[in-house]
């Protein structure tokens, strides 16, 4: 069924008999060419371009839950494109580029809204780093500003300028970034890659791999065994558990990151602030809510839920930013599973073992990456090589020095 | 989450510093393969989804390294230790 403004008209006029379902709740065959494990949003943008960009047919996505159970459902939905690395920038430009255009070319409605990203800075020596980075970006033809406390002002006044020991001195701003919604990214793409046949099959676990002179050729789960050429995992907080399964350890800690929203008011955040003085981000969603976080709490976590230390943390920096948050109240409070890498970025690459591909290591950054992942792994997937713009995310590079460690802290996934 | 520490008793959790994993033994600078070995050593991690020993430091207390043999799925503690002695069981 293709969505429309004449297609919910008429469905308006029948009172909404006429919908289908958005996709259909497949059952497993008994093989594929592809199988991708994890319905979360990576894995959904990876089924559908296999199928569009590389015309296989035959591919299964398999997830343990029901779809967008996972971290596509319980992110702060921030996209953008402010990197410094080489490595990393000119892949998220690729990615924000798909969102541009992800609306119409999955028919649809994700809510994508390029409402700008601005990250404060608070001294001189901050400022530099936001000038640097700046400029990293147009090296890469993405657009940046450094923009002074004046224009942060007009922005956003409602910020903490005066604050005695953190005044607002500017920020870098990217206007294309935003937010977009992340549970209509995963019904989209969903929806999208059933229509071109792939097959995504729910509460479906996988348990196990099936392997044949050492080479993966299928899974076995929880709903029978599935025969597969090639199987991608893409399962984000879950990388390790899937990953052993396969005899690999990978460079990734497992970690539990919150996420806040607060009751419903006028407009008042107009874009999203990133705070400069302490790790906590603000948008507001289009009902009003405020929706923020901040750090990890910090240890090795597979609970999806958080301790009350990080909700204090994260709302003091919250009430140093923006005083005013303090009157309003909180909603609701949620964690997701992160797979932390050992440098802070992700992880494209063939695996050791033949037939299985890895993409995992997305730290709290992957849901600006769903487009952009899923169109490079899906190209490793196809080509056995690697997109060009993804081609430093290897597995081995904590082997040969080639890290991409965009905030230079070292091997201590918990910092990153 | 409070942390039974050895030294100074249970504490609140925000007084001890996170490092990981204490499973992972330091590689012999001298010994065979040791560049190998110590790339495993700083990378690699089992994971658990389950019984995790990990260290802590007690940064706002005794100042002791402690390790503490921690649940991942429930975040329960099951015990604490210094981080020179082993858990028994
Ligand atoms: C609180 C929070 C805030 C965040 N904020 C942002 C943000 O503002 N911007 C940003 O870019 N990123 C953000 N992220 C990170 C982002 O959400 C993730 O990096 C991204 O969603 C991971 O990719 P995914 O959507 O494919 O993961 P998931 O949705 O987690 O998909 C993985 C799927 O694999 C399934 N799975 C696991 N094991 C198995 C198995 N054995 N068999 C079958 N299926 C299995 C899981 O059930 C899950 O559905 C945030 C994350 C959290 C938790
Ligand atoms: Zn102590």
């Amino acid at each position: 069924m293709r969505y429309s403004a004449f297609s919910l008209f008429r469905e308006a006029l029948r009172k909404h008999r006429g919908w289908t379902p958005t996709w259909r709740d497949a059952a497993p065959k008994s093989s594929y060419d592809v199988i991708i494990i994890g319905g979360g949003g990576h894995g959904l943008a990876t089924a559908y371009y296999l199928a569009k960009e590389h015309g296989l047919t035959n591919i299964a996505v398999v997830e343990k839950g029901w779809l967008g159970s996972g971290n596509i459902g319980r992110n702060t939905t921030i996209i953008r494109s402010n990197y410094l690395l080489p490595g990393n920038e000119a892949f998220y430009e690729l990615s924000m580029k798909l969102w541009e255009g992800l609306e119409q070319d999955l028919n649809y409605n994700a809510m994508v809204s390029q409402r700008g990203v601005l990250n404060l800075f608070h001294s001189d020596a901050q400022r530099d780093a936001y000038a640097r980075r700046a400029n990293s970006m147009r090296l890469h033809g993405v657009d940046s500003a450094l923009l002074d406390a004046d224009a942060v002002r007009r922005m956003v006044p409602i910020l903490g300028f005066e604050d005695a020991r953190f005044p607002i001195k500017g920020g870098l701003w990217q206007a294309r970034g935003g937010t977009a919604r992340h549970d209509a990214v995963a019904w989209g793409y969903a929806h999208a890659a059933d229509q071109r046949g792939v097959d995504i099959i729910q509460n479906c676990q996988v348990t196990g791999f099936l392997r044949e002179g050492g080479r993966v050729v299928g899974v076995e789960t929880s709903r029978g065994q599935i025969r597969a050429r090639k199987v991608g995992m893409s399962v984000a907080g879950s990388s390790s558990r899937v990953a052993a399964m396969a005899d690999l350890r990978l460079p990734i800690e497992s970690h539990v990151l919150q996420a806040f929203v607060s009751e419903g008011i006028k407009p008042k955040v107009p874009c999203v602030v990133t705070y400069g003085a302490g790790h906590f981000y603000i948008s507001q969603s289009d009902k009003g809510g405020l929706v923020f976080g901040g750090d990890l709490d910090g240890y090795n976590s597979y609970a999806q839920r958080g301790n009350l230390p990080t909700v204090e943390h994260v709302l003091e920096s919250g009430m140093s930013m923006m005083p005013s948050i303090g009157r309003v109240r909180m909603l609701r409070s949620w964690g997701g599973i992160m797979d932390m890498s050992m440098d802070g970025s992700p992880i494209i690459d063939k695996t050791p073992v033949e037939g299985l591909y890895l993409n995992g290591g997305w730290c709290y950054g992957g849901f600006k990456a769903t487009p952009g992942a899923g169109w490079c792994f899906a190209h490793l997937i196809a080509r056995d090589e690697p997109h060009p713009t993804a081609a430093a995310m290897r597995l081995d590079r904590f082997a040969t020095g080639h890290i991409l460690n965009e905030n230079g802290r070292g091997a201590q996934p918990n910092l990153h | 989450m409070r942390i039974d520490c050895p030294h100074c008793g249970s504490r609140d959790i925000q007084e001890f510093v996170y490092r990981g994993d204490a499973s992972v033994p330091r590689p012999d600078p001298d010994g065979e393969d040791a560049l190998a070995r110590f790339i495993k050593a700083v990378h690699l991690r089992a994971n658990p989804a389950g019984r995790h020993v990990e260290h802590w430091y007690h940064a706002g207390g005794c100042r002791a390294w402690v390790k503490v043999e921690r649940d991942t799925l429930t975040h329960e503690i099951e015990s604490t230790v210094f981080a020179s002695e082993e858990i028994g069981r």
